[in-house]
């Protein structure tokens, strides 16, 4: 799978407290609550992310709780692609269950807020349009891509009960 | 070669002889567990777009704790939603409003040595403690474990994590976890499993084990373990859960550990995190003299029965600091009773201490607790990120019952060791 777009960068640690504030979950649309993704960060992410854009950032990326809500968010503002030094375990799964690819890449330092990327996926390779540089990633699991080529875990679940029914 | 605790529980759960550190596994749920916030109204409402049934009702646990104590309409209709989807799906172990759920399932009976559960919350590792291993996931996947009562999991590799010595007079298991918090960040043990073990953890009461199990995510584990012993069969025994079986969940003297490391537990001091991460814990000197606006004991992690005992032991006699906030909401309302009934509470309270309900709530910015604009407080809950406790302009610092005790009565942080002399 391919996926091209401009880059949000961001730093090591960003936590589920910043990507989905719990105030922000805390109403009767849930899913309202995306205009405060990231807002402590950079008050204009949510408003000013493109569809197809990719969030970059370094260590332990989504650190913190299991709310759904941190990816649902990112992807709600537009983001369809993390990449990032490190993951949380949870936040990790909750991107792949929600068809938001999770992909691991040593070298994000060298990529700065605007470059446009090209990620293979499923080849584990990042293309820097903006510098020239090629990164790799590592390649994920192909059970999660499966998944995430199935639109994420409840169509994968849809497809199951479908079967099976 | 020999397995840990915890492979022989992902060996059992998986219907295998043995397994393998980074190997795919496929696992029967015994346990399911969920709350307010990641249930019904989450995990709920997409196994409804399923139209698919429970796969096991007598595995299904929802706890209410969340939202329970916030009178603003929005976690009021959250309240009632979780009410009317639990009667209508036939969920039979619904506990409303008893406290919050790491501390709640065990104490209801719901947590055996062995079991391989899961729960829609990240603090639930806390269950480790009891020899048990649970993993905190989101709300579609808790969907999936709704609807197939399994999951996959990459097998961990194992830190067998040593804490030695006796740890010393006003020091607990807090200060432990955030020592190591401290040490390898919140980051440290990323995939992996952390078994914990020595001397210290030996001589740990069943309940303060859960402190330590209660903040794997705090330092990037999956989860962690203890192996159960006499004090666990005690404990869930008094919590209705008689007769588990302990021995066969032990770890093989030759089971293989990915690094073996250890913490002098007798030469630790109180252990502070400053603002806004539990990696930048350290000595409590270091930060003694911050003035506070507010001390809070709560949450799953410093509230229980034996969390109020220790607050107890430091403040009495003594006034809580003019200035100073001190808060305090018992982990469940059944350590709230004990509390009550053994005179912990009436010394808190005799020092100046608010009793606030059970719940999530100063922990996560709800109720009386929440910290206001720029306002600085300690807690003994397990995290301080930006505005996870209130405004994003106000300031946490984290600390063990003793050390939070202790700075209400100073109204700035103090060393709990100079209160108890």
């Amino acid at each position: 799978m391919i996926y091209k777009g401009k880059a949000w960068k961001f730093g090591a640690d960003i936590d589920t407290d910043q990507i989905a504030p719990n105030h922000a979950y805390r109403q009767a649309d849930p899913e309202a609550g995306y205009v405060f993704c990231m807002k402590n960060q950079d008050p204009t992410f949510a408003t000013s992310v493109a569809e197809g854009d990719i969030f970059v950032a370094g260590e332990n990326l989504g650190i913190g709780s299991s709310r759904e809500w941190a990816p649902f968010y990112l992807h709600k503002c537009g983001i369809r692609v993390a990449l990032a030094k490190s993951f949380a375990r949870i936040f990790y799964r909750n991107c792949f269950n929600l068809a938001l690819p999770a992909l691991v890449c040593a070298e994000t330092d060298k990529i700065s807020k605007g470059d446009e990327l090209e990620i293979d996926a499923v080849r584990g390779q990042v293309r820097n349009l903006t510098t020239g540089e090629a990164y790799a990633c590592d390649t994920v699991p192909e059970h999660l891509m499966t998944m995430v080529a199935d639109g994420g875990l409840m169509a994968h679940l849809k497809k199951k009960l479908k079967k099976a029914g | 070669m020999g397995q840990t605790i915890a492979e022989k529980i992902l060996a059992r759960a998986s219907g295998q002889d043995h397994v393998t550190p980074g190997e795919i596994i496929t696992c029967q749920v015994d346990m399911a567990m969920m709350h307010d916030s990641s249930g019904p109204r989450a995990a709920g409402k997409k196994l409804d777009e399923l139209g698919a049934p429970i796969w096991d009702l007598d595995k299904l646990v929802v706890i209410t704790d969340h939202y329970v104590n916030d009178m603003t309409e929005a976690s009021q209709a959250i309240q009632d939603h979780c009410d009317v989807w639990c009667r209508d799906h036939g969920v039979k172990h619904y506990i409303k409003d008893k406290g919050i759920c790491h501390i709640v399932l065990p104490e209801f009976g719901h947590i055996r040595p062995g079991d391989f559960c899961v729960g829609a919350d990240s603090h639930s590792t806390t269950a480790g403690a009891f020899g048990a291993f649970m993993v905190g996931i989101g709300a579609t996947e808790m969907t999936g474990v709704l609807v197939t009562g399994e999951i996959w999991v990459r097998v961990p590799e194992n830190v067998r994590l040593e804490i030695t010595g006796a740890l010393g007079p006003g020091v607990s298991a807090k200060d432990v976890i955030l020592k190591i918090c401290g040490d390898h960040g919140i980051m440290g043990f990323n995939y992996q499993l952390v078994e914990y073990c020595g001397a210290a953890v030996t001589a740990m009461s069943a309940q303060d084990r859960m402190t330590l199990t209660n903040m794997a995510a705090e330092i990037g584990a999956k989860t962690g373990i203890i192996a159960p012993d006499g004090k666990t069969r005690n404990l869930l025994a008094a919590w209705g859960q008689p007769d588990v079986d302990i021995d066969a969940w032990q770890s093989d003297a030759d089971a293989d550990y990915v690094t073996r490391l250890t913490i002098d537990g007798a030469g630790l001091a109180p252990q502070v995190a400053a603002p806004s991460s539990p990696k930048n814990a350290d000595d409590v000197d270091v930060y003694t003299n911050v003035p506070l606006d507010q001390a809070y004991l709560g949450a799953c992690t410093g509230a229980k029965l034996e969390d109020l005992q220790m607050a107890a032991q430091v403040v009495k006699g003594k006034k809580v600091a003019g200035g100073t906030k001190f808060y305090v909401a018992p982990s469940t309302y059944r350590m709230r009773d004990e509390a009550a009934a053994d005179g912990t509470l009436a010394i808190l309270e005799e020092a100046g201490a608010v009793i606030l309900p059970s719940g999530c709530g100063g922990c996560i910015g709800i109720g009386d607790a929440r910290l206001g604009d720029n306002a600085t407080g300690i807690s003994s809950t397990n995290r301080n990120f930006i505005g996870r406790a209130g405004e994003a302009s106000s300031k946490l610092y984290l600390a063990s019952p003793y050390t939070v005790a202790a700075s209400a009565i100073a109204g700035r942080i103090a060393d709990p060791r100079d209160m108890l002399a």
